[in-house]
């Protein structure tokens, strides 16, 4: 696929959890093929917006959301749009590793199966494996228990799982939070080779980590209602090398946050 | 997007499948409501026609119009009393020491597994317990005592880890910050936990009060069958109570009989529907004056 | 409720001396310790009282009846002649009445888990779980009544040569009654299964029916399993339902339309009637008590096992 196409548009979002407002007027245009990583103080509203892109706030109680999400041009909160297909096509990797009790193969397999591809799943659990760079580790033990392996294998067992639906997109809410330095080097190598076939799209606290991995950045701050809105986004580099808004500025060089 | 068609084609086979499984779903939890709702029309069919002042005054006869339940209804009003005066007391101490007081050792453990056991062990087997220890090891007799023995060793564990759970709900912060002002164990029992756990122990105790009410099996383990035509004035008296009358009437053939028991079954629902509602008035209450 | 004891003397007399009023104190707290020690014996004793019990008046039992004619024999016949002292036609009654219960009672129980736990809105079961808890709350002599004066009927209509005391009735009653039993252990083990779990089910596009039978239901297995041995020995326990529509005729059968006898409802018939003190008949009931108390409390023991299972996991 052609880079610098636009993948997915955001166009004046607004995201409700009851009367609480958590988002306002988000509007911003993220690229194929690229990594966008969502920066920002915590509360600021980060992992409400990513879970706007694969309609994951519908599973909250009184969650609204205003405004439009066009994924290759078509909204996915219109009427006929049905959520488990965009989560089909749109993947997620979660904050904390969390895969099912059941063995690295099972896990793998999980969104093949519930989505009908039972054609062989092997080669399919055995690909996914070997893009999420954990084959090696895990051949000999495809059928243990995911609960074993150490934290950084399990998320990117997670990331596998994920791969095995071959999304067009990956969400990742800092994917990384919960690993120690060594594990957390290994996704962002791995982030880095999936950028090749993949939109993907990471939460983040970690400014290092954007300026490391990212090529698009978005900054996102907390206004005083504690609803988030999006102060800049652009090329990584230039966010951090010159950032056009003052608040932007201030938090990338540690006055706040 | 990849394997687009199977997908779609699989995505409305499962969404079918999804609805009519979540409409069984629903279906089955709506039967444990049906169930209720039948059962008290059957009741009120039966016997509502048979519940008038006569019935609610008069002791048990062999002549259906003319028979009543005051024996049984004094005789549990008697055996509750005394089990509540016994059961509250010793369950709530017990609880206070496990969950205030004992190390964690294994004691502790063995005492708690234990209270789990007697939990489960199926009521008759307390009746048989207060037939010997109590009936004939104890000489009381078929005593309004020794049922009320029996049934406070039958509501203990239900008592103790309903009051275990309040307790347990109380913050460690506030016992911390009672014991930094030098309070004694006690003092920071009787003066932090209890009141706030109390109305989590008095709605756990009514509810294992109502459930004893109710129970017959061990009563008729410890009272038999009797035909009492007198109401018990002291514990060691003879008793009877709802739950065997009611099963008494219901063992007879006739028709009348049949009547006669389900209006009991009308009076015990509306003993036990107020209890639970004084339960519930309780907690408010006191979850109210406490928050002032 | 606890005594508002302190101590007046000390407490009203600010002149006392300090040392005193701690001697005092500490002998009031060594007191309050004894005491509450004292209560958590009670359930100890309890427990001691039952198995002595049992197991005194059992022997009695044993020293005219040989074991193996107890456990292999397969007429129960006390109170007859000639007499006859097989258990299994009384733990066969009870098996059947009991899986008859288990058998009505899982799916549904199940499935209203599933249902209060994944699906319904926190209105919906605001509503729905107290009313599950009333239908717990119902006396078992009110079920009895039940199944024998509503129950039967409307079976005999299906079963035309049906009697009316029958297994049948007994055990599709008593499954409504542990409906709830069922249903509220299960949904606290699905309860357990952490959020995170579902969040990734559904981020990889499964439905809800599919997080909640493939990811909830797997991962809250042993809750599950827990339930239903719990559920089954509250079930071999209940004692009024079948004495009352089960009948009293103890029977080796598997036909659920045959009037049977169960454990429980046997000691309630001897217990009911004058059987003198010292027989070998009035000895039975605590033989038969025995047995009951063994069987329910290695299902409570292996139940509570499977629950402290999913309670460690997560």
């Amino acid at each position: 696929m052609e880079s610098n196409t636009t993948c997915l548009e955001v166009k004046q979002l607004e995201l409700w959890y009851g009367n609480f407002q958590a988002l306002r007027d988000i509007s911003m245009a993220v690229p194929h093929n690229r990594i966008t990583a969502i920066i920002g103080p915590s509360g600021c509203g980060k992992s409400s917006l990513l879970r706007c892109f694969n309609r994951m706030n519908d599973l909250i109680p009184g969650a609204r959301v205003k405004g439009e999400v066009l994924f290759d041009g078509r909204n996915i909160y219109a009427a006929d749009v049905d959520p488990t297909e965009v989560r089909y096509r749109i993947g997620m990797v979660f904050q904390k590793p969390n895969p099912f009790p059941k063995s690295v193969f099972e896990n793998v397999a999980f969104g093949p199966r519930v989505n009908g591809i039972t054609d062989n799943l092997a080669e399919v659990v055995e690909h996914a494996l070997h893009r999420a760079a954990l084959w090696d580790e895990v051949k000999d033990r495809l059928h243990k228990s995911a609960m074993e392996l150490s934290g950084g294998q399990q998320q990117r067992l997670c990331i596998a799982r994920a791969l095995a639906l071959e999304p067009e997109v990956i969400l990742m809410d800092e994917p990384c939070s919960a690993l120690d330095p060594v594990a957390t080097l290994k996704i962002e190598d791995l982030m880095r080779n999936l950028a090749e076939e993949y939109t993907i799209i990471i939460v983040t606290h970690n400014m290092q980590q954007a300026a490391r991995v990212s090529d698009m950045a978005a900054f996102m701050m907390m206004e005083e209602d504690r609803a988030g809105v999006l102060v800049e986004h652009g090329p990584t580099s230039q966010l951090f090398t010159n950032p056009k808004d003052k608040r932007t500025e201030d938090y990338i060089t540690g006055r706040f946050g | 997007m990849r394997n687009g068609l199977t997908f779609y084609r699989h995505l409305k086979k499962r969404k079918l499948k999804g609805n009519i499984l979540s409409l069984i779903f629903l279906g089955s939890t709506m039967v444990g409501t049906l169930v209720l709702i039948v059962l008290i029309v059957d009741v009120l069919r039966d016997g509502v026609g048979w519940l008038d002042w006569q019935f609610l005054t008069s002791f048990p006869s062999r002549k259906p119009e003319e028979a009543g339940l005051l024996s049984a209804l004094f005789g549990t009003l008697w055996v509750m009393t005394l089990t509540a005066l016994f059961s509250f007391p010793i369950g709530i101490g017990t609880a206070i020491y496990l969950e205030e007081y004992a190390p964690d050792n294994r004691l502790k453990r063995f005492i708690q597994t234990n209270i789990n056991n007697l939990a489960g062990v199926p009521s008759i087997v307390y009746g048989l317990l207060g037939l010997s220890l109590f009936v004939q090891a104890l000489a009381m007799g078929r005593s309004v005592l020794a049922g009320a023995l029996t049934l406070t060793l039958m509501s203990l564990p239900v008592i103790i880890i309903a009051a275990q759970e309040a307790i347990r709900s109380v913050p460690e912060a506030h016992r911390l910050g009672a014991f930094a002002l030098g309070a004694s164990r006690w003092q920071v029992v009787r003066n932090i936990v209890l009141p706030s756990a109390l109305p989590g122990i008095l709605t756990g105790t009514i509810l294992a009060m109502s459930r004893a009410i109710g129970e017959a099996a061990p009563m008729i383990a410890i009272s038999a069958l009797v035909y009492l035509t007198f109401i018990p004035s002291n514990p060691l008296d003879r008793f009877t109570v709802l739950p065997i009358q009611i099963f008494n009437w219901v063992s007879r053939p006739q028709e009348d009989f049949q009547h006669l028991a389900a209006a009991g079954i009308i009076v015990l629902l509306v003993v036990l529907l107020s209890m639970n509602a004084a339960a519930i008035f309780l907690r408010n209450r006191y979850q109210k004056r406490t928050e002032e | 409720m606890t005594s508002r004891y302190q101590s007046p003397s000390v407490a009203s007399d600010g002149q006392a001396l300090p040392s005193l009023r701690r001697r005092q104190n500490r002998l009031r707290e060594a007191a309050i310790h004894r005491l509450l020690v004292a209560c958590a014996l009670v359930s100890i004793f309890t427990t001691v009282g039952i198995v002595v019990m049992l197991v005194v008046q059992a022997a009695g039992f044993f020293k005219e009846v040989s074991i193996l004619e107890f456990f292999t024999g397969t007429r129960w016949t006390p109170l007859f002649d000639p007499q006859h002292f097989g258990v299994l036609p009384l733990l066969g009654g009870t098996f059947l009445t009991a899986a008859i219960a288990i058998l009505v009672a899982l799916p549904i129980g199940l499935a209203s888990a599933i249902y209060l736990s994944e699906y319904a809105k926190d209105r919906v079961r605001r509503v729905l779980k107290p009313l599950l808890e009333i239908l717990a709350g119902v006396p078992t002599v009110v079920y009895g009544y039940f199944a024998l004066t509503f129950v039967t009927p409307l079976l005999q209509n299906i079963f035309p040569n049906m009697i009316v005391f029958n297994a049948l009735s007994a055990g599709l009653v008593m499954g409504m009654m542990i409906i709830p039993m069922v249903s509220s252990l299960s949904e606290d083990a699905m309860v357990a299964v952490p959020r995170s779990l579902r969040n990734a089910a559904y981020g990889l596009g499964a439905t809800r029916f599919e997080v909640a039978t493939r990811v909830v239901m797997p991962a809250a297995v042993s809750g599950i399993v827990a339930a239903c041995i719990l559920a089954l020995s509250r079930a071999v326990g209940e004692t009024m339902i079948v004495a009352i529509a089960a009948g009293s005729t103890p029977k080796l059968t598997l036909n659920p339309l045959e009037s049977i006898q169960t454990m429980t409802a046997y000691i309630v018939q001897i217990s009911l009637g004058e059987t003198p003190h010292g027989t070998v008949e009035y000895y039975t009931i605590f033989a038969v008590g025995l047995l009951l108390f063994i069987m329910t409390l290695l299902m409570n023991l292996i139940g509570q096992w499977f629950v402290r299972r999913y309670r460690q996991r997560y």
